[in-house]
Order: C-alpha cells, then structure tokens, then sequence
C-alpha cells in the first residue's frame, strides 16, 4: 500500500492505494499517529484502494475516534466492493463517506 | 489442491495469491473476489494470531471447486476454536462504543454463502463455499 499525504494548514490530506490489510494497516496507523496531531480536518482518498479487511476498518475506526474530539474526517471515491464492507459492518454509520 | 503455509502474518501475501490465483482461473466474478478474499484473510489471520502458543504453527488450506460453487478449507492443530459460536458484535453503536473484536469473522458470516466448522482428530476445519459465478 502506498500512503500519500498532501498537508495544507490543518487540513490533512491522504490518499491510498493498494490494499489496506492486515500486513499494511500497522504502517498507516503508525503514520496517523505521527501526522494528524494537529489536524482539524482529515480527508482520506479512496479511489485507489482496491480493498480493505477488518484490520483496515480498526485504523479507521480510531482515526475516526481521535477526530471526532479535534475536528472531522471524511472519506472520498470508496468503490463498490468497500462500500459493501462498510455496510455490512455498519460503519457506513460511523463514518462520514462523500459520494 | 492443498496447500501448507505458516500460522503467520507474513504468509498472507502467499495465501492470497495461492487463493487469487486459483480464482481467477475459475472465472470468479471481481464483485465475489474481493468477498472471498476478506473472508480468507479473516479466517487466516486469525488462525496465526489465536490458534497456536508457540511459533511454528502451521494452516493447511485447501481449494476445491464443484459446479459454480468454490469450497475452501482451513485447517489447524491448534487451540479448538469454532468461529460459529462468536458472538456477533453490535454494528448499530458509534464510533465510541465501537468494539472492533470480531468483526473480521462477522463479515465471514455476513458475506459468504456458508461457514461450517469440525474439530476432527486434533484438528480446527473451518469451511466456506461460495457462489463464484
């Protein structure tokens, strides 16, 4: 998985391609941590991830939780096959996805 | 066809493309492949993080298919564990309350058209079939 970020101020930028799995979701988590200390406003590109499991869904959910208290996030272009984990699991609801 | 790989993360990307490859070959349609692969990862992962308390462990997996249908098998020596008896987590509460524990053989449940489970000679053998066309 590649991870790029684009900051502007306290708007944070990242896309993602590839795979967010349980061998790749460690190295964004870690990256989270370190880059979104100051952020107000996360917003994820999905348009090139390919596909996501629960251990992808854990580092959303806590970079969720963690912008829930300091400002918002948001996830864009989320294909079909990820729109359907995310609804199955509910987070459809926990997650503010823009079509 | 069986294959033997390590109760490990590592092992993943071989699981994979053991299992994407045999797919493919099989005509599976790209909406079902991404369904098939969460739930392999699923059942693997857990596998190599619970089932065994020393390094070493092996998971037996196993590939079959019969008309349509693929039939895929999961098989360790470790602790017996029946992924049918976890309880479901509570996918209607917010980011707060959220527990993300078992949410991976949630979507297992959810997404394939069968999950079985034996504990045969030592053995956890978890099964999914699937629609692939």
């Amino acid at each position: 998985m590649t991870i790029n970020k684009n900051q502007e101020g306290s708007v944070l930028h990242v896309a993602l391609e590839g795979r967010l799995d349980t061998t790749t979701a460690p190295s964004l988590e870690e990256d989270l941590q370190n880059s979104i200390k100051d952020i107000t406003e996360l917003d994820f590109d999905f348009t090139d991830l390919e596909y996501i499991s629960s251990a992808g869904l854990r580092v959303l959910l806590s970079a969720q939780k963690i912008m829930n208290k300091q400002g918002k996030m948001s996830i864009r272009n989320v294909n079909s096959d990820i729109m359907d984990v995310f609804e199955i699991t509910g987070f459809t609801d926990i997650l503010s996805i823009e079509s | 066809m069986e294959v033997v790989f390590p109760a490990t993360d590592e092992a993943l990307a071989d699981v994979n493309a053991f299992v994407e490859s045999h797919l493919e070959e099989a005509g599976c349609k790209p909406g079902t492949m991404m369904k098939i692969m969460v739930a392999v990862e699923e059942l693997f992962v857990n596998v190599a993080h619970y089932a065994y308390n020393e390094p070493g462990g092996e998971v037996h997996v196993s590939l079959d298919f019969e008309g349509d249908n693929m039939i895929l098998s999961m098989k360790d020596t470790g602790t017996p564990f029946n992924p049918l008896e976890k309880a479901d987590p509570d996918v209607g509460l917010g980011a707060e309350d959220r527990q993300i524990g078992g949410l991976g053989i949630f979507m297992v449940k959810k997404t394939m058209d069968e999950l079985k489970y034996d504990y045969v000679d030592g053995c956890n053998i978890v099964t999914i079939i699937h629609k692939i066309k």
